[in-house]
């Protein structure tokens, strides 16, 4: 009991600090302002969990996240998202003839028909899909659509009886967790916690099996039976979101939390923790949403919540966001060009015999091929990142390279000639036929295959157009030289072959 | 007498009303290492399938040490096709040779320090001890089968099943694996791979099993790979013909 006060008292805590801070973003805000406290209370009232009504919406909106993440986690991982859909949607008569066979809105009853149901409907997609030449897709939508209409029709008639009409039986279809009776959060509750310890105390049965079932069966794991009660959770966790959240969306809040983990890490144990925690919070923030407008279905609001969640992870995951993409492409196909153009410095100071520290911009632009705008772009980059200084003359451009943009510059001038040597001597490429290859590989080598190659070439010093490589210890000398005398660094020339 | 380690009677498979193997009799020795080849749809993969039940078998048994599949499943290691499982699956290297100690683990264990510890010996066997921690997704194909093989091992069974091991993978990796193969084998273990390429077959196998929905031939490879047999198995396939044409020469 001390226990539930502290925590009580803590969470309280966490609620009122998140509201404070809401309200001060909006208080600049004049028009705004009568609304976000009343926004803020509302907010502080719905998670604080002392309005007991509300803390039966909220409760059963946790459990239903947390099943659903749970359990969709392992749909997406294995692909059967489109049978999460069908089965959501399969459900719906099984609620109806709960309600006609108990006479009233009576949660087991409901729970024990519409979990019949779905499993009917899936065993109907698999005789179709393997008694007819119809594929899996075809039967999935037509056992869908099929049940989802019988449902409907279903409850439409319900609606039209004296008892049906107060049931409020159509909120099945989109959901309105402000509906949540005591009963039916009790059975929500059951369900989580019965899917969790599930997850947990099998995590390695169900891991193996949903990543390669064979290999599961050569082990002499129950395979089946671990497949079929990851089946029947699933069953169990549609059927008791459907109050909450609506037959139409259910199964967008299995596949949305748990695609959103999927983008955020590559490990299972933490996609399920994640997926869990996406889906309570969007269940509970939609949950809120519906709270606050007494005609929102709470379906669509969760569903937008989790949407907004996959969007954030879809623009800004680090490994698989696309703007997390976008950066490292572009930040590579940088590193790319100045790369090239340290090169092309380079190989104008040697056309020069290395005489002289300075390169001339007209010069860099013959040998690039590039105009005076384009090459003088070039430089500014290298300039920017400390690979290069710009001295500017009456009537000329001079570039020279900092030590660090020398190292650079002979790293990948050795890179590529020491891979056209090996493609010439150990792939027997004709010499003229492998610039295009190194000029590829000279911006991915690393210093261990560096190494490698200059062992297997027999630590060589000319490429195979007779031009020298810079070898690794000449370049760490460069870089003394450089960094101590700048004027002795301009006069260091390559080794004689 | 020592038990055989496989031994299988009459085994047929049935898929989709089509047969994929009939009446399958062999018996498999000790410390062999054991080619199955045969065109394609002769139901290679599906002969090591049915061996260890994933495919279930239309009539038939199959013994293992003795015993049914079931009752001796820790006993058989298995390497399945490459491309049969999703290579984005959120696992690591590690986690997916831990599944090969699942077996041994029982129906609440937990991978312990141990399980771990063979683990990691596998993926050294295999040269893959540094990806341990990589997402399997980064992997190339040659990787992809070390860690497959690797899981395998794992396994510490005294058969192995290996459904095509050498297919899209390179030869630094081809030569690894035989290596490792051979070892097995001098250690007493029973090996049966799946392999199509038959100027390697000969080289690679003690035994070979030429099959094409029936055993054509069963025997040492010195016995078996000859010009009559796998005309017979292979059929009058002519491109496959003048290959063998060569692996014999």
């Amino acid at each position: 009991m001390r226990f539930d006060k502290m925590w009580q008292r803590l969470y309280r805590g966490i609620v009122l600090g998140c509201v404070f801070l809401g309200d001060a973003s909006l208080r600049a805000d004049r028009i705004g302002e009568m609304d976000s406290i009343s926004y803020g209370g509302q907010f502080l009232r719905f998670f604080s969990m002392e309005d007991p009504l509300l803390r039966t919406v909220l409760l059963g909106s946790l459990c239903l996240g947390l099943c659903c993440g749970l359990l969709g986690s392992f749909i997406v991982v294995r692909k059967l998202s489109l049978v999460g859909d069908a089965l959501s949607h399969a459900v719906l008569p099984g609620v109806a003839i709960g309600f006609i066979v108990a006479g009233e809105k009576d949660p087991v009853a409901i729970f024990i028909g519409a979990t019949v149901a779905g499993l009917l409907g899936t065993v109907l997609v698999s005789l179709i899909k393997n008694t007819t030449h119809i594929k899996e897709d075809s039967s999935l939508g037509m056992v869908l659509a099929g049940f989802y209409g019988v449902g409907v029709v279903l409850i439409t008639m319900i609606q039209k009886t004296s008892v049906g009409n107060k049931a409020g039986l159509d909120k099945f279809l989109f959901g309105q967790a402000a509906a949540l009776t005591d009963k039916e959060v009790g059975v929500m509750a059951i369900v989580a916690f019965v899917s969790l310890l599930v997850v947990v105390v099998f995590y390695k049965q169900l891991l193996v099996g949903s990543f390669d079932a064979a290999y599961s069966k050569a082990l002499g794991l129950p395979t089946r039976f671990f497949h079929y009660l990851l089946m029947l959770l699933l069953a169990f966790s549609v059927v008791i979101s459907l109050q909450a959240v609506g037959a139409v969306l259910v199964s967008a809040m299995l596949i949305i939390p748990a695609s959103s983990a999927y983008l955020l890490t590559d490990r299972m144990h933490r996609m399920l923790i994640l997926a869990c925690l996406f889906g309570m919070i969007t269940g509970a923030f939609g949950a809120f949403l519906s709270y606050m407008g007494p005609n929102l279905a709470t379906g669509p609001l969760m569903v937008l919540a989790a949407s907004s969640v996959f969007v954030v992870c879809f623009f800004f995951s680090p490994k698989h966001g696309i703007i997390s993409r976008w950066l490292r492409f572009r930040r590579r196909a940088n590193r790319v060009r100045s790369e090239n153009s340290l090169k092309a410095i380079y190989q104008v100071r040697e056309s020069l015999g290395f005489k002289g520290e300075g390169v001339l911009l007209s010069d860099l632009g013959d040998r690039m091929r590039e105009s005076a705008k384009e090459v003088k772009s070039r430089v500014d980059a290298l300039v920017r990142y400390d690979l290069a200084d710009l001295k500017v003359h009456d009537d000329s451009c001079e570039v020279y390279l900092t030590p660090e943009g020398w190292v650079r510059a002979c790293a990948v001038v050795r890179n590529h000639r020491l891979w056209e040597l090996y493609l010439t001597k150990q792939a027997e490429f004709e010499p003229d036929h492998v610039h295009d290859d190194a000029e590829v590989i000279e911006h991915i080598l690393g210093e261990d295959t560096v190494r490698e190659l200059e062992r297997l070439l027999d630590f060589p010093t000319r490429d195979p157009h007779g031009k020298l490589i810079p070898s690794l210890t000449d370049l760490q000398r460069t870089l003394t030289y450089a960094s101590s005398k700048g004027e002795e660094a301009s006069g260091y020339s390559m080794p004689k072959g | 007498m020592a038990a055989i380690p496989l031994e299988t009677h009459d085994l047929t498979v049935v898929y989709n009303k089509k047969p994929a193997l009939y009446g399958i009799d062999i018996e498999v020795p000790e410390g062999k290492l054991v080619g199955i080849i045969g065109p394609n749809g002769a139901g290679k993969s599906t002969l090591i399938k049915a061996i260890m039940g994933i495919v279930p078998a239309t009539s038939g048994w199959v013994k293992i040490y003795d015993k049914p599949f079931k009752k001796n499943a820790k006993r058989v290691g298995y390497v399945p096709q490459r491309e049969s499982v999703d290579w984005d699956f959120p696992v690591s290297v590690m986690d997916l040779v831990l599944m090969g100690r699942y077996g041994k683990m029982g129906l609440f264990g937990r991978a312990k320090k141990e399980d771990r510890e063979i683990a990691r010996e596998c993926l050294d066997k295999v040269g893959m001890l540094p990806f341990a921690d990589r997402q399997i997704s980064n992997l190339s194909g040659g990787q992809q089968q070390r860690v497959f093989l690797a899981r395998a091992l794992a396994q510490e069974s005294d058969i192995y099943l290996m459904d095509e091991p050498f297919v899209g993978v390179d030869a630094a990796t081809e030569s690894a694996i035989i290596k490792i193969l051979h070892e097995l084998r001098d250690k007493g273990k029973t090996i049966l791979v799946v392999h199509h390429d038959l100027p390697t077959a000969k080289r690679y196998f003690d035994m070979l099993l030429l099959l094409n929905m029936r055993v054509v031939a069963f025997g040492p490879t010195s016995e078996v790979f000859n010009y009559d047999l796998l005309q017979k198995t292979y059929g009058g396939r002519l491109t496959i013909l003048s290959e063998v044409a060569d692996a014999i020469r």
